[in-house]
C-alpha cells in the first residue's frame, strides 16, 4: 500500500487586507496506511488550516498534496468533492449534520454517495450507530439530540464510506466525559482495524490514542515522533497525584 | 499512612491485618496494596506518640491478637488533619525549572524540551487510558482517582502550550 498522505513544502498564506498572513509555512508530512497521527500546537499554529487543506476544504498557496499516491492539490473543486465522497471522512468540532434528515440517514448517506450498495450502506449504518450507542436515536432528527450525541453521529457519518483517510478537527471539543468515552472507544477500534487517522486535538485523552504526535508552531512542524507505550505494568497500579 | 490508619481506627478498633483489608476494600486499585510490615511499623509509631493504644485479646488455640484503638489525642490529630486545607498538587514543577534554566546552560533548547515533554505526557495519558479500561466500573474510588490524574495531565499539557507561546 502506498503512503496515504504526503505533503511537500506545503504553504498557506491568508490575505488580511494588504497584509499577507502565513498560516502554514512549508510543511512536509507523510502518513502511512494505518497510522494515527495527532496534531497539536497552540492556537494559530496552523493545525486546522493544515487538515482543511488535506481534505480539500481550503486551497494551498504553494506546495504539493498527495493522497493515496495521487497528486490532489491541483484538482478542481468538483473533483475534490468526488474524492471526499470516496476517500475521506471529516469530523469537525461543530457537527454540520443535515438538519432535515434523520440521524440514521445522516450516517447512511455518505455510504450511498460513495457507491456502496443499499444493503451494504444499511449494514454500515447499523453497525456504526450500535458502536456509538445511538441505535435508539436512529429515527430522531439531529436537533433532538444533545451536542454530545450529535458529535457521535458526526463521527459515525465520517466513517460510513470507509474512508482511506479520516480527518478530524477537535472532534471532542465539546463532549462530556461519557460521550468522550464512546468516541475514544470507536476511534481506538477503527484504528485497530487499520483506519488511517489525522486528527487535530487539544484533548490529551484522544491524542494519547495516536501512534505519533506532530507538533506545530507558527505554521511549521517543530516535532514529529512516536508516542511511547509502556506495556510492562504489573499489579499494584499506583497513581501518584503529586 | 499515619492519618489513614487513624481514620480507620476512628470508625472502630481493629488489628493490623484488618486495617490492611480495610484500606484495600475502601480504595480498590487506587491505593498501593499496603505492606503489612509497614502497617505494623506505623502502628508502633502511633502508639509511641500516644495517638493509639493497643490491647491484647486472647484467642483460643492462637497467639494473642493485638487490637488497636484511637486515643483522645489521636482523635485530635485526626481532626486537625481533616480540617486543614490540603496543599495543591503542584508547588514546584521540575520540568518548569528545566525549561527556565535550560537556555542558560546551553545544553538544550526550549522548543525541544517542550516537544519531548509533550510526548511524555501523552505516553502517561495512554497508560492511564489502559488502566481505566481495566478498572471495573464498580470501583468508583479508583475511577475517580484515574480521572483526577487525567485532568491534571490535561492541565499540564495546556500549561506546556502556554509556556511554548511565551518562552519558546
Amino acid at each position: 500500500m502506498s503512503t496515504v498522505v504526503k505533503t511537500v513544502n506545503l504553504v498557506k498564506i491568508y490575505q488580511d487586507g494588504a497584509v499577507p498572513v502565513p498560516a502554514v509555512r512549508g510543511v512536509d508530512l507523510q502518513v502511512e496506511p494505518g497510522e494515527f497521527v495527532a496534531i497539536m500546537g497552540p492556537s494559530g499554529s496552523g493545525k486546522s488550516t493544515l487538515v482543511h487543506m488535506l481534505g480539500g476544504l481550503d486551497t494551498r498557496t504553494s506546495g504539493e498534496i498527495w493522497l493515496d499516491g495521487k497528486r490532489v492539490d491541483t484538482l478542481s473543486e468538483s473533483a475534490w468533492a468526488l474524492l471526499r465522497r470516496k476517500r475521506i471522512g471529516f469530523v469537525f468540532q461543530f457537527f454540520n449534520l443535515v438538519a432535515n434528515m434523520t440521524v440514521g440517514d445522516n450516517v447512511e448517506l455518505p455510504a450511498l454517495l460513495s457507491g456502496a450498495s443499499p444493503k451494504v450502506a444499511r449494514e454500515r449504518r447499523e453497525s456504526l450507530l450500535a458502536a456509538l450507542n445511538l441505535t435508539d436515536r436512529a429515527e430522531a432528527a439531529p436537533a433532538q439530540l444533545s451536542g454530545g450525541e450529535q458529535q457521535r453521529v458526526a463521527l459515525a457519518r465520517a466513517l460510513a464510506n470507509e474512508p482511506s483517510l479520516l480527518l478530524a478537527d477537535e472532534p471532542t471539543g465539546n463532549l462530556d466525559s461519557r460521550n468522550t468515552r464512546d468516541v475514544l472507544r470507536l476511534l481506538g477500534e477503527v484504528h485497530k482495524e487499520g483506519q488511517t487517522i489525522v486528527m487535530v486535538t487539544h484533548d490529551a485523552r484522544v491524542a494519547s490514542l495516536a501512534d505519533r504526535l506532530v507538533s506545530l508552531f507558527d505554521g511549521e512542524i517543530v516535532d514529529d515522533g512516536r508516542i511511547a507505550r509502556r506495556r510492562t505494568r504489573t499489579a499494584g497500579e499506583v497513581i501518584d497525584l503529586r | 499512612m499515619r492519618p489513614h490508619l487513624l481514620a480507620l481506627l476512628a470508625k472502630e478498633p481493629a488489628h493490623g491485618y484488618e486495617l490492611k483489608q480495610a484500606l484495600e476494600q475502601t480504595f480498590g486499585s487506587a491505593y498501593p496494596s499496603p505492606n503489612i510490615g509497614q502497617i505494623y511499623v506505623t502502628l508502633g509509631r502511633l502508639e509511641k506518640d500516644g495517638l493509639i493504644r493497643v490491647v491484647d485479646v486472647e484467642q483460643s488455640n492462637r497467639p494473642n491478637k493485638k487490637v488497636y484503638y484511637l486515643t483522645a489525642k489521636g482523635r485530635e490529630v485526626l481532626e486537625a488533619w481533616v480540617d486543614e486545607p490540603t496543599e495543591g498538587p503542584r508547588v514546584r514543577d521540575e520540568f518548569f525549572m528545566k525549561l527556565v534554566l535550560a537556555p542558560l546552560t546551553g545544553i538544550a533548547d526550549r522548543m525541544a524540551l517542550i516537544s519531548r515533554q509533550r510526548r511524555h505526557y501523552l505516553s502517561l495519558m495512554s497508560d492511564l487510558n489502559d488502566i481505566l479500561a481495566r478498572t471495573p466500573d464498580t470501583d468508583r474510588v479508583a475511577m475517580l482517582l484515574i480521572e483526577g490524574a487525567m485532568l491534571h495531565l490535561q492541565a499540564d499539557l495546556d500549561w506546556l502550550e502556554r509556556c511554548q507561546e511565551d518562552l519558546a
